[in-house]
């Protein structure tokens, strides 16, 4: 574990060294590259706000309103018959919707039932084997600009059905349900 | 669709609020989480400036030109839309690969780079093409070998190994990426059938 943590805490330097002595290298002005390239990201940061505003807000009443819980409450009987842990569905359902939500949860669930509790591994696998999947169509398709979405938010949507299974599934081969 | 799931999941915490009768947190959980949004695009800032900034170097040195022919026989086969040579190809490669060392704040500018280019590609269109629907749903179910966030969750609260998920989650993620790639062929293809694309 120590080894794979010095392995990403150099990768950036590493990174930005090899960046910059391919750039000399190459005699390529590298500050002013640096300058230029660095005003498209002002202009790219500023374009995403209204697209994340109106997603995390309409994320956050659903929540609050108690909509959110109202369906997990629907689908825990549903899953249990499949032995899926009740527990375990407010992660699943909030997963692609909100990263931070879901990393509380998961700290939730780490501290109630223990780190290498079933629930406690599952919940850290569902957390660490898909990305947010709102927040990432959100961003990259408004930052390019692009307002209709076609089959993307499908597509996401049932992959992170198929992470799902094949977390419980992970996870009950590799260190049994207990 | 994007718009009715927008309206749809508003309209659904709404009137579910008249009923919960959380009207009172509802107010306050929109105007929560737009200043929210407004907070994470401003720490978005400094890594879209630094990383936007560190890859113009990389592309004016043609670093990325070489890294993209270097990998190109694989994402070749994956975007078949996309002409090898196409500076797109380099940021997307850029962009999976900082997904997999888990460099999640330089893996968003590349990604985001990427899709301006495939939608120059695209003709400026305000729809999505196909390659962008393809990076997407592989993005979203990239591959990362030490998901850093959750691994100190299981330190903090003392697990006996804490990395030992990381295993279960590649393994978890490599399914849901082949899924995607699945369903990604499977509804263009779906889509082309219906003859709803333009050629």
């Amino acid at each position: 574990m120590s080894r794979m943590a010095a392995v990403s805490s150099w990768m950036i330097p590493v990174l930005v060294f090899g960046i910059l002595v391919y750039a000399l290298i190459k005699k390529v002005p590298a500050y002013e590259a640096f300058v230029e390239g660095g005003k498209e990201g002002i202009r790219m940061a500023v374009s995403i706000i209204p697209f994340l505003v109106g997603m995390l807000a309409a994320i956050a009443v659903f929540r609050a309103s108690g909509a959110l819980d109202f369906f997990v409450g629907l689908l825990r009987p549903v899953l249990g018959w499949f032995g899926v842990p009740p527990e375990i569905v407010p992660l699943a359902l909030v997963r692609p919707l909100s990263g931070n939500a879901a990393l509380g949860i998961t700290n939730d669930l780490t501290a109630a039932y223990g780190p290498d509790s079933f629930i406690g591994r599952l919940a850290a696998v569902l957390q660490g084997s898909t990305d947010t999947t709102f927040y990432i169509l959100t961003v990259y398709f408004g930052a390019a600009g692009v307002k209709r979405m076609g089959y993307a938010l499908k597509v996401g949507l049932l992959a992170d059905v198929v992470n799902f299974i094949a977390a419980v599934i992970v996870v009950t081969l590799v260190f049994g349900r207990s | 669709m994007i718009n009715f799931i927008w309206i749809g999941i508003l309209l659904t915490g709404i009137v579910f609020a008249v009923f919960t009768g959380r009207m009172d947190q509802v107010t306050e959980a929109l105007f929560d989480s737009a200043g929210e949004a407004v907070t994470l695009c401003i720490s978005l800032l400094s890594v879209l400036v630094f990383w936007l900034g560190l890859m113009r170097i990389a592309q004016q040195s043609g670093l990325l030109k070489k890294l993209s022919g270097l990998c190109r026989p694989l994402v070749a086969r994956l975007f078949p839309d996309v002409p090898p040579e196409h500076p797109a190809m380099g940021y997307m490669l850029s962009n999976m690969i900082a997904n997999l060392f888990g460099l999640g704040n330089a893996a968003t500018p590349m990604g985001i780079k990427a899709m301006e280019q495939l939608r120059e590609l695209n003709g400026g269109s305000d729809s999505a093409s196909r390659p962008m629907i393809t990076f997407l749903a592989l993005n979203n179910s990239s591959i990362e070998l030490i998901p850093t966030s959750v691994i100190a969750i299981r330190i903090l609260h003392d697990a006996a190994s804490p990395a030992d998920i990381a295993f279960p989650a590649v393994i978890s993620t490599a399914a849901a990426c082949m899924a995607a790639l699945l369903l990604d062929r499977l509804f263009w293809a779906r889509q082309k059938r219906k003859g709803r694309v333009r050629a």
